[in-house]
């Protein structure tokens, strides 16, 4: 009882404690500047950074004739060292055909569908993931899009309304960690400001590259909330909102995250 | 999907020590592992690896259970002639994967 008492009494403090809004420009900080020495190193040298195996992967996939149309992405794309060059920075992004903004995992599969006329690929499979990689490779050392496409206006709303909603049964928002308590630490975890720069990216607690959709899922379920369906629109407007949050700061994709 | 990130210097000087550095995707899934219904999974790991320089063999390792997925592996010879580095990653159900690299020493 004096356990769950103390659980309770914790709950309550954090709940309590004023939140401290939006973080300022100046003071964001990615994830990589939470890391240590040596997972900044495994993520900066690219034979060392396990997410360039899905990068390479996907660069062999990207030139691979696939579906009843069989195209392959370079068909259409060319080379992605410059056709592909800043499109994970503005993405998620308006879609006029869907009347909604799709992610870059979206993006790939509309492709596949359209125009290879193939098979949709998996969420979190290994074929999406690398495709995903590759093309986000491209971006590297970009700034992720500062400008608002005005249609997205409503989609960064919602986003944000989602980051500041409590739920789950820890009744907690996404702020209350990462607006509110970065820089401090969750049991041994330094709590990070929540930009995603780096996605897809590779995670040593998962041994494994994941989408950003994937991390969103693992945080959910933490504060004990039902995670939404991969490639939902709140978790879509979610992303939207976070790379507005990230604006002007740089995709370092794939990164290595502890 | 069995790829390998292979880093040797492509030049070296006669005698010079050289660092090497290999990745390779594997599960390495360790065996102690059940899956939600309770059905053990079965082991699946790279067992052994060895480097070759010009057919000499100058490193070896032997892998476990507890090593992590993708293993990433660092170790230096010394540059003695010009030549080629083998590689062979070997493990359970059949699993090998052998890479080279050529080095020029002066």
């Amino acid at each position: 009882m004096r356990l769950v008492g103390a659980a309770l009494f914790g709950i309550v403090v954090v709940a309590a404690s004023a939140p401290a809004g939006e973080i300022p420009l100046g003071e964001r900080r990615a994830g990589y500047d939470f890391m240590s020495r040596e997972t900044r190193a495994m993520q900066d040298d690219d034979t060392a950074n396990p997410g360039m195996l899905w990068v390479l992967e996907g660069e062999s996939l990207w030139g691979r004739k696939v579906g009843a149309a069989g195209r392959a992405c370079a068909d259409c794309h060319g080379d992605a060292r410059t056709s592909m060059k800043g499109v994970a920075a503005r993405h998620p992004a308006f879609d006029a055909g869907m009347g909604r903004p799709v992610n870059l995992e979206q993006r790939i599969n509309r492709c596949r569908v359209d125009r290879q006329q193939a098979p949709r690929l998996a969420w979190e499979g290994r074929d999406l993931l690398a495709l995903a990689a590759f093309v986000a490779r491209q971006s590297r050392g970009m700034p992720i899009n500062r400008v608002v496409d005005p249609r997205m206006q409503a989609f960064v709303d919602a986003g944000r309304a989602t980051f500041y909603r409590r739920q789950g049964q820890l009744n907690l928002a996404c702020s209350q960690c990462h607006d509110d308590h970065w820089g401090r630490r969750l049991a041994g975890n330094v709590i990070p400001q929540g930009h995603p720069t780096g996605y897809p990216l590779y995670r040593l607690e998962w041994q494994g590259l994941g989408s950003l959709q994937r991390r969103l899922r693992n945080c959910m379920v933490g504060m004990r909330a039902e995670p939404y369906e991969y490639g939902g629109r709140e978790f879509v407007d979610l992303e939207v909102f976070l790379m507005w949050r990230a604006r002007g700061m740089t995709i370092d994709s794939p990164a290595v995250r502890p | 999907m069995a790829r390998a990130l292979i880093n040797v210097p492509g030049q070296a000087r006669r005698g010079e020590i050289i660092e090497i550095k290999t990745l390779i995707s594997h599960v390495m899934e360790t065996g102690h592992r059940r899956t939600e219904a309770g059905a053990p999974i079965a082991r699946d790991i790279i067992r052994q690896f060895v480097c070759t320089y010009n057919g000499a063999e100058v490193f070896r390792a032997d892998l476990h259970p507890a090593i992590a997925a993708n293993p990433f592996l660092v170790f230096s010879t010394v540059a003695t002639e010009s030549g080629t580095l083998t590689f062979t990653w070997t493990g359970d159900n059949g699993f090998s994967v052998t890479e080279s690299a050529a080095i020029t020493v002066s």
